[in-house]
C-alpha cells in the first residue's frame, strides 16, 4: 500500500468512524431531542411527568378566548387526533392565530389541561402575497391549517 | 485533465489565475447582489401572514446556505491536502475558515433578529439553531486550533483532521427540521418545480444565494492569495514578484 493511500483510507476511517458514533448518540438520544411532543403522546403519559415540557399542535379554530381586561388566555392544541386545552398569561407572538402551529412551554395539570409559561408560534415553509392567499382560501385551498411538523410519530 | 489540476496546485500559477479572476468575480457579484436586494426589498409583496418582517429572508437563507457550503469546501479541500499533501488545497481551507464563521453568524444574527417578533423568542435550544450554533464553533475551533502552531504544517494537518472529523455536522443541520420536531419551519426550496414560496419572492432569494456565492468566491481568491504569498514568502518567484513591484526593493 502506498502512503498515500494509506492517508486515504485513514481519513475515510475517520470519516466514517466518526459519523458512526454520532449517528449511534443521536440515536440514543432521540427522546431528548424531541423538541416539542404531541397532545396524543402527552395524553398518552409520553412526556415527562411533573416536568416542564414543549407541547406542540395547531391553534384550534374558534378555540382562543380572552379574559376580558387581562392577558389571559386560553386555547385548544391539536394535532387532529387528540385535543389539550391550553391556559396562559402572557403577550403571544405575531404568528399566533387560530389554525397556525404553535410550540407552548409548561406543565401538565393533574385536571388534564397544559399551563404554558411560554408560548411559541411556529410558522411554515409557505411564503406567498396576501393576496394569493386569499384567492387559495377562494378555491377551496386553505393554506392556514396544515400539520405543523412532524406530528406523525 | 491531470496535468492542469497539477499546474492549478502551483502556488505561482494559482497566485496569477486567482489574481485574474477576482476582481471580475468581486464586481459582478456586487451588481448582482444590487438587482437581488432590489428585487427583495422592493418588487417582492409581503408575505400574507409575516407582513414585511419575511424579507430578513433574502439575507438569511444566502448566509445560511454559504455557513454550511464553505464549510463543505473547507473539509474536502482539507481531505485533498491531507491525502495528497497539497499545500495549496491547505491555504484555501485555512482562507475559507474565516469568511465562513461570519456567514455563520450573520445567519445566527438574523434568524434571532426574525426569531422575537414571530416565534416570540431570540433562542430556543431547537435541533437547527443548536446544530448551527455548533457550526459556529467548530470555525472558531477550527482556527484557534491553526493559530496555536507555530508550524504551518503543523497546522496544516492537525486542523485538516478537526475540518475533515467537523463535517458530520453538516448532515445534522439540513436534516434537523425533518428529523426531529423543530420550531425552525422545514425547507422552502427543497424542489425547485413546486417550491413553497411564491415565483416573485423566489428569483431575488435565488438570485441573491448566486450571488453571496460568487462574492464568497471573490473574497476567498483574495484571502487565499494573500495566504499564498505569506507561505512563500522565502521563495524564489515571490521575491521575484516583490523585485517587479515600484518601489520595492
Amino acid at each position: 500500500m502506498t502512503p498515500r493511500k494509506q492517508r486515504m483510507l485513514t481519513v475515510g476511517l475517520v470519516v466514517v468512524g466518526v459519523s458512526l458514533a454520532v449517528g449511534l448518540a443521536l440515536q440514543a438520544f432521540q427522546e431528548n431531542l424531541l423538541f416539542f411532543y404531541s397532545p396524543t403522546q402527552a395524553i398518552a403519559g409520553e412526556a415527562p411527568e411533573g416536568r416542564k415540557f414543549r407541547l406542540g399542535g395547531l391553534v384550534e379554530e374558534g378555540s382562543l378566548t380572552r379574559e376580558s381586561g387581562e392577558l389571559k388566555v386560553t386555547f385548544m392544541v391539536t394535532d387532529l387526533k387528540n385535543t389539550l386545552p391550553v391556559s396562559y398569561e402572557g403577550v403571544l407572538p405575531d404568528l399566533f392565530r387560530e389554525g397556525q402551529g404553535v410550540v407552548a412551554h409548561g406543565y401538565l395539570q393533574p385536571d388534564g389541561s397544559f399551563l404554558a409559561e411560554e408560548v411559541l408560534a411556529k410558522h411554515d415553509e409557505n411564503y406567498m402575497a396576501p393576496e394569493v392567499a386569499e384567492l387559495l382560501a377562494e378555491q377551496g385551498h386553505p393554506v392556514d391549517g396544515k400539520p405543523a411538523g412532524p406530528a406523525k410519530n | 485533465m491531470w496535468n492542469w489540476f497539477h499546474k492549478l496546485a502551483s502556488p505561482p500559477h494559482f497566485y496569477r489565475l486567482a489574481g485574474i479572476f477576482s476582481p471580475w468575480m468581486l464586481w459582478s457579484s456586487l451588481i448582482l447582489i444590487a438587482i437581488g436586494t432590489y428585487g427583495g426589498l422592493v418588487l417582492a409583496p409581503a408575505d400574507y401572514q409575516q407582513g414585511e418582517g419575511f424579507r430578513i429572508i433574502y439575507v438569511h437563507v444566502p448566509s445560511s446556505y454559504l455557513s454550511t457550503m464553505i464549510y463543505a469546501l473547507m473539509a474536502v479541500t482539507s481531505g485533498i491536502g491531507l491525502i495528497w499533501r497539497i499545500k495549496l488545497a491547505h491555504a484555501v481551507a485555512a482562507s475559507a475558515a474565516p469568511i465562513g464563521a461570519s456567514f455563520t453568524a450573520v445567519s445566527l444574527l438574523t434568524g434571532m433578529l426574525w426569531g422575537k417578533p414571530m416565534w416570540g423568542t431570540y433562542w430556543e435550544w431547537d435541533p437547527r439553531l443548536t446544530s448551527e450554533l455548533i457550526l459556529l464553533f467548530i470555525y472558531f475551533g477550527y482556527m484557534s486550533l491553526r493559530a496555536s502552531f507555530e508550524d504551518i504544517s503543523k497546522a496544516d494537518r492537525a486542523g485538516g483532521l478537526l475540518a475533515v472529523v467537523g463535517v458530520v455536522n453538516l448532515p445534522i443541520i439540513h436534516y434537523s427540521v425533518i428529523w426531529w420536531s423543530s420550531l425552525h419551519q422545514g425547507p422552502s426550496i427543497k424542489k425547485l418545480d413546486a417550491p413553497s414560496i411564491s415565483g416573485d419572492m423566489l428569483w431575488p432569494l435565488l438570485l441573491l444565494i448566486a450571488a453571496s456565492t460568487l462574492f464568497f468566491g471573490a473574497l476567498l481568491l483574495y484571502r487565499v492569495r494573500a495566504e499564498v504569498l505569506d507561505r512563500e514568502h522565502n521563495s524564489r518567484w515571490v521575491q521575484d514578484l516583490l523585485g517587479e513591484m515600484p518601489g520595492a526593493g
